[in-house]
């Protein structure tokens, strides 16, 4: 990474805008992010202070609000959180007035999770604060995909070359898409597993590279990392499966199908988890697991964002 | 960046000579203290710091922790810059507690940078004390800071810059004046 380098978004909408080198230099960022995270004292840095954070979160979320929080209080921004009624804020229309809203106070940054794919962009186009994309539907969730890659990379040490299986629900998969993105744009060789009804094969159009299988124990020996997805139920995709035990018949992640696995192999997952559906608590708590590395690399990878984006003026254009 | 040719104020020679100085200062005025350590500051105080504790150790007869400090999560000016400068990594891996900390830095101007630095080391420990080691010290000071060992020392005029090119990291050494264009 040369010293001029200078990161050129004042948005992080998702993973589909970014370049490989832009995706390096968050990825940088972290690394000396997380030895702000290990110090033993102070883990405090002032590189955002005075600057104002506000966090919209219109779907919950306890992880990726709190891992967003911890960034932002170590960065020492000053924080509000919205409180967002998701019923009232459904349409785009009053999305709008609460863009309005809350352009009038000022804000930096806003940080926002939505229902709908597309929300943030809108959102952009009406304040001038950097918008961070922390969930829109089932469009993307950079910031995930970003501590994936962050894990994956520290723990293998490359991201170029590796193959990566992404199992489970890929319909109604946010992290699905921004992961795609990602690990194409950084050269890794990806292939989604899962049963027909959720396994949408349209998906090869934008990502013509990516192999598609529904056969888990065909494709794992080769895998170097398996990231599990779970099973969304509350987006209704009970109605795509016959049954848990057949699903997990062919999809789980468990002690008798590691075996087929390489002996190294990194076993992911985004969380929340559901033990005993996709994932069996062996392998959840075993050796091959990061499941925890991950939420402990969202911190400096937020702060990375949060930082890249948060320190430029606030009328440079994106 | 300078167009015009670029007159030299040190070459190799004479800048170990200078370096050579400053490690029998430090030597003289803290080499006896427990716990002294080096602090370079990101990018070319770091290579400095190494050199300066490798003439010190051979002084000494011990071996002078290095450490290194970015300090642009520190800046006071960070806003103003068109984008997020990107960040190297801070190395410290002991505490400051009660140390002598000697900061190294290539070049005092204005003393923000060592203002910023001052603010990041708190983070770590509260040293003993800390001195303040620059190869060169250009004048033009903006805040109430001077160098405790001193190289070069000189009154450049704000629009020329002082450059301090390191073979670890420029591939060649030497100090240069460059005009603004």
């Amino acid at each position: 990474m040369s010293e001029r380098y200078i990161f050129p978004h004042k948005h992080l909408l998702g993973i589909e805008p970014l370049s490989a080198q832009d995706i390096t230099a968050i990825l940088d960022q972290a690394e000396a992010f997380e030895e702000v995270c290990e110090r033993p004292d102070i883990k405090i840095v002032p590189a955002l202070r005075k600057r104002l954070v506000v966090n919209l979160f219109f779907e919950n979320s306890t992880r990726t609000r709190n891992s967003f929080e911890i960034a932002e209080k170590r960065l020492s921004a000053e924080i509000i959180n919205f409180d967002a009624n998701a019923s009232a804020l459904a349409k785009g229309e009053t999305l709008v007035d609460t863009a309005l809203n809350l352009e009038a106070m000022r804000p930096d940054l806003t940080v926002m999770r939505h229902s709908a794919a597309g929300a943030h962009a809108l959102l952009a186009r009406h304040i001038k604060a950097g918008v961070i994309n922390a969930g829109d539907g089932a469009h993307e969730h950079p910031t995930q995909a970003l501590l994936d890659a962050y894990t994956l990379r520290k723990r293998l040490g490359r991201l170029d070359g590796l193959k990566v299986a992404i199992v489970g629900d890929i319909r109604h998969s946010r992290v699905v898409r921004s992961n795609l993105w990602l690990l194409t744009k950084m050269g890794a060789k990806v292939t989604l597993v899962g049963p027909p009804t959720l396994l949408p094969t349209e998906m090869k159009e934008a990502w013509p590279t990516v192999d598609f299988s529904y056969d888990l124990d065909a494709v794992l020996p080769e895998q170097d990392a398996i990231m599990m997805l779970r099973i969304q139920f509350e987006r209704g995709t009970g109605q795509f499966i016959p049954g848990q035990g057949e699903y997990a018949r062919f999809y789980q992640l468990n002690a008798a199908r590691m075996k087929r696995a390489k002996k190294d192999v990194v076993v992911m997952h985004p969380g929340p988890m559901n033990r005993g559906v996709e994932i069996t608590s062996d392998v959840a708590d075993g050796p091959n697991n990061v499941i925890l590395d991950q939420v402990t690399n969202g911190v400096p990878v937020r702060m990375a964002v949060l930082y890249l984006l948060g320190v430029r003026r606030g009328d440079s254009e994106a | 960046m300078s167009e015009n040719p670029v007159p030299s104020l040190l070459d190799t020679q004479h800048m170990d000579g200078y370096l050579e100085r400053l490690a029998r200062e430090i030597s003289a005025a803290c080499g006896h203290e427990e716990g002294l350590v080096l602090v370079g500051i990101r990018s070319r105080g770091l290579p400095l710091a190494w050199r300066l504790a490798k003439k010190l150790g051979n002084l000494l007869g011990k071996e002078v922790p290095v450490g290194s400090l970015d300090i642009a999560l520190y800046r006071d000016d960070l806003t103003e810059k068109a984008g997020a400068p990107i960040i190297g990594p801070t190395e410290i891996p002991f505490s400051l507690r009660n140390r002598t900390v000697v900061l190294v830095d290539d070049v005092l101007f204005t003393g923000r940078t060592i203002r910023a630095a001052l603010d990041a080391l708190q983070d770590f420990g509260r040293p003993r004390r800390v001195l303040l080691a620059v190869l060169v010290d250009r004048g033009g000071r903006e805040l109430p800071i001077q160098g405790d060992f001193v190289g070069l020392k000189l009154e450049i005029p704000r629009h020329q810059r002082v450059s301090v090119k390191i073979a670890e990291v420029d591939g060649v050494d030497g100090v240069f004046l460059e005009t603004r264009s």
